[in-house]
């Protein structure tokens, strides 16, 4: 699977622009604050329906203008795929594949995977319980459409809960058998995600752990532990037990909107024990294993999407990706680098033949 | 927008807070009617006042009504023993375009929505439960025809958990297949529901 054309209309710092790529490397380079970044996101819009760095999307229109399109020519496996996203002010998102619109958005999740390695992934080790759900569930959403599906139901249910509840604290009385009604959503729901989040990490952790034993020379013990109130064989008895809690802090205080994934190294937290480097390598293995369950899962593999790695990793682990990159283990690539010396040296050194895109404000020259 | 006249502006503001109209729209239809007759701007704002100041709700169905009661709980000809549960006024003029129903409505007013500041006492819940009760018996089924989304099945199961100490059947709108559709392009939400809830033939 590959994206062959990309224009862009009104979208970020882009006017207009149309372009044309490789179906193996790509490198977008130019100056800090040119827009490669916003190439990248434009893809990752038609993969995910959103943008990967601001999900606001009125936000990603172009300052001044009302509306912003983003089209993309794909092949997969043999067959074009026009994919064309549009945002207006007022009207809001048309997600259209073969110039058909999609009732929910969520049924083209999945459809066109993308792997993104960004520099804020760090948020993912160094920020809250959310940054890693996010995280998992974005994978998950990628191989298994009911799960997704579920997921929605699950936020919907829940902001009805908590807003009856606040409800219930302004007018001083409450009507217990609409929460019941919730409950029984919230609960079931939450079983599902449980046992589905759980299934997937046993399947990811192998993969995860495969390539961090690569990158580190395997003397390091990782692990990612799934935790959930929802495991407990005793969660509906403790859900319901947390009415009383629930209704005096006005939210719901179970439920598998809580749940985190801890990351270990040598059994202890990574987030405060593991170093700079051993924070990366994990990152970069997490993103390889997301890459390799998909290709597994799908069949194909997802397009990669690499922001300014040659700035942020070290050689060691740029030479792993490398490594793959030559016995092409990847399929489609895009890398954004500021230098656009040390990209070239780095894919002649491997004999890595690519396209060079020169990014500058809004515009760019193949 | 600058505009030429206080009043224009005061009339387009005014125009503009109604639901689908921007404030273009708003402006063409207040110019519209400065240039037509002066009898025509009248009308409108008599029938405006009137609908305001005379309109009535059903006490019985809540339905939008000229009278105490409305012209459907009125009616002999109407089935006393069934109720349809709808969510506004609309609903009910569209069940009763499709001539297929003959006994009487509720108008609920909304679903159950918290977050959009909806809750069941806002809702004539009640008033339904109330009716089925009073009755004594009389009334034998009541039909959900609610929107099939989450707001209107969380209302749905509300007011069958209200309703289920009595002695009356309770039912829902089927959800399937349109008629004239074609199976490969249905949802697969819909179409799943659609085999779940098929319908038997009867075997005589």
């Amino acid at each position: 699977m590959h994206i062959e054309k990309l224009s862009l209309f009104g979208f970020k710092n882009y006017e207009e622009v149309a372009l044309t790529f490789s179906n193996e490397v790509n490198c977008l380079v130019g100056e800090n604050g040119s827009g490669k970044t916003n190439l990248l996101d434009a893809i990752h819009y038609l993969s995910m329906t959103r943008s990967a760095f601001n999900t606001i999307d009125s936000q990603n229109v172009k300052f001044g203008e009302e509306f912003f399109s983003i089209r993309g020519d794909f092949r997969l496996s043999e067959k074009a795929l026009p994919v064309l996203c549009s945002y207006q002010e007022g009207k809001g998102k048309t997600f259209k594949v073969n110039k058909k619109e999609y009732a929910r958005l969520s049924e083209h999740v999945g459809k066109l995977p993308v792997v993104l390695i960004a520099p804020n992934d760090t948020d993912i080790i160094r920020d809250g319980s959310e940054a890693r759900r996010k995280f998992f569930d974005a994978i998950i959403s990628q191989i298994d459409a009911e799960y997704l599906d579920n997921l929605i139901s699950y936020s919907k249910y829940l902001k009805q809960r908590n807003s009856a509840l606040k409800r219930f604290a302004n007018v001083g009385r409450t009507d217990y058998e609409l929460l019941k009604i919730y409950d029984e959503h919230i609960i079931g729901l939450s079983l599902y995600i449980n046992q589905r989040r759980s299934d997937f990490i046993i399947d990811f952790e192998k993969l995860f752990q495969n390539h961090y034993d690569k990158l580190s020379e395997g003397n390091e013990k990782v692990s990612i532990h799934y935790r959930s109130e929802a495991s407990d064989s005793d969660f509906k008895e403790l859900y319901n037990n947390a009415l009383r809690k629930d209704l005096a802090l006005e939210r719901t205080t179970m439920g598998v909107h809580k749940d985190d994934f801890r990351f270990t190294i040598e059994g202890k937290p990574l987030k405060k024990f593991g170093s700079q480097g051993q924070q990366k390598t994990f990152l970069v293995s997490l993103k390889m294993g997301h890459f390799d369950i998909i290709r597994e899962l799908k069949g194909f593999k997802p397009i990669l999407l690499l922001d300014d790695i040659f700035d942020k990793l070290d050689s060691r682990r740029i030479q792993h990706l490398m490594e793959r990159v030559v016995n092409h283990d990847f399929g489609q690539i895009f890398i954004t680098d500021a230098r656009e010396e040390r990209t070239r040296t780095i894919l002649n050194e491997l004999k890595i033949s690519a396209n060079f895109y020169r990014v500058n404000r809004g515009t760019v020259i193949q | 927008m600058e505009y030429p006249s206080k009043l224009i502006e005061q009339a387009v503001e005014e125009i503009s807070k109604l639901p689908g109209i921007g404030k273009k729209t708003a402006l063409r239809l207040a110019l519209y009617l400065l240039k037509e007759s002066e009898d025509q701007t009248l009308a409108l704002s008599h029938a405006l006042n009137e609908l305001r100041q005379n309109i009535r709700y059903c006490k019985y169905c809540h339905n939008i009504s000229d009278d105490e009661i409305c012209n459907i709980c009125v009616s002999h000809r109407r089935d006393k023993s069934i109720i349809c549960v709808v969510e506004d006024t609309r609903d009910v003029m569209a069940i009763e375009n499709t001539s297929q129903y003959t006994g009487l409505y509720h108008v609920l007013g909304g679903v159950i929505s918290p977050i959009e500041g909806v809750g069941p006492s806002d809702l004539n819940i009640d008033a339904l439960v109330n009716r089925v009760k009073d009755s004594h018996g009389a009334v034998k089924e009541v039909i959900f025809a609610l929107s099939s989304t989450m707001e209107g099945d969380t209302t749905t199961f509300y007011l069958t958990k209200k309703l289920k100490e009595y002695e009356v059947k309770l039912s829902t709108i089927a959800r399937g297949i349109p008629i004239g559709g074609e199976l490969e392009y249905a949802d697969e939400i819909t179409l799943g529901r659609s085999i779940l809830s098929r319908t038997a033939y009867a075997k005589d």
